[in-house]
């Protein structure tokens, strides 16, 4: 029951991505050529919208649907935010897509992106790898 | 045209994009956050003995099924409700694109690049295999993505997620900027 509200949820979320042409290489050129508000609009409205939905779950202590109360963990700030931060940003700008997109890019019909997909599990893996490494 | 083959307006798409933070926590505790995939999908497949990579994948199976959603959604809405016109882009991005030879907007890609035929040429090394590689090692590196920092570490209210926020978006301005002129002015013929 869970799985098929998740796997709903999952479907609206990459209808949205299509209809709001948020997988859409134009629409990250114009947003980081300015050219266009339309994105930033699109993450505008998502970062108030959440935060009005996160308010409200804990001012009326709303819990999830079995009754548990709503828990998650908090991101940690490392020197990673930053250079990995920037790292996906370049790829932002190259592909146009960041990892959610990937998988609505292909399920659209863009068969191409698959090649995006394999060499993003593949950079995961090789930081995974060299992690130890890695100023933190 | 009926409202599901248009394109739709930001803010009902940002709606509903911000509602998915609630609607994950509610049906089951779930922090929105789609880059982990790729983890769990190295430690599914390739974790060879890296310690990162050495856990137990199966509690996150319910991020495989959204993200399998995900991709339903993607093809209802561009198969079955497909917009029937092309996209409207803004006059200045035509332009800079067309000096490069860019100019079929019938659909999301560009087709000039994100093609099959193209997988295996410069164009294919640089659009999906680098700026792949980058996606992956960058998002774990900084422990997420645009939907785990962008929308559910800021709708958390949570100031690392600024940070990295802001991080992506000095990448991307400063890519479009300096390297993508570069990088179209090679690859295209």
């Amino acid at each position: 029951m869970r799985s098929l509200l998740i796997l709903l949820i999952g479907i609206i979320f990459g209808f949205t991505f299509v209809k709001g042409e948020i997988i859409s290489w134009f629409r990250m050129v114009e947003m980081f050529q300015f050219t266009s508000f339309h994105m930033y609009g699109v993450i505008g409205t998502g970062v108030v919208v959440g935060i009005i939905a996160m308010q409200i779950i804990k001012r009326f202590d709303i819990r999830t649907l079995d009754g548990s109360p709503i828990t998650y963990e908090k991101k940690k700030f490392t020197k990673g935010t930053v250079i990995g931060g920037l790292m996906f940003g370049l790829g932002w700008g190259i592909t146009g897509a960041c990892p959610g997109p990937i998988f609505v890019q292909i399920g659209s019909g863009f068969l191409a992106v698959v090649v995006t997909l394999l060499f993003a599990v593949f950079g995961t893996w090789v930081y995974g790898a060299v992690r130890d490494r890695l100023p933190h | 045209m009926d409202f599901l083959h248009q394109p739709w307006h930001w803010s009902i798409a940002g709606l509903i994009i911000g509602l998915t933070v609630p609607a994950l926590l509610i049906v089951d505790n779930r922090r929105f956050g789609i880059s982990m995939t790729l983890k769990h999908l190295c430690a599914m497949c390739v974790p060879m003995n890296i310690k990162f990579f050495d856990y137990d994948w199966k509690p996150y199976k319910w991020l495989f099924i959204f993200v399998i959603g995900t991709i339903l959604g993607g093809f209802i809405g561009n198969v079955f409700f497909k917009n029937p016109e092309s996209m409207v882009v803004a006059e200045e991005t035509k332009t800079f694109l067309a000096n490069y030879g860019i100019t079929d907007f019938s659909n999301l890609m560009p087709p000039e690049i994100f093609s099959v035929g193209e997988i295996f040429s410069l164009k294919g090394l640089v659009f999906l295999a680098i700026g792949g590689f980058l996606i992956g090692f960058g998002t774990r590196y900084a422990d997420g993505c645009t939907s785990g920092h962008s929308i559910f570490g800021l709708a958390t209210l949570q100031w690392p997620s600024l940070v990295a926020t802001i991080c992506f978006m000095i990448g991307g301005i400063f890519c479009t900027h300096f390297i993508l002129p570069f990088i179209l002015k090679t690859v295209m013929p």
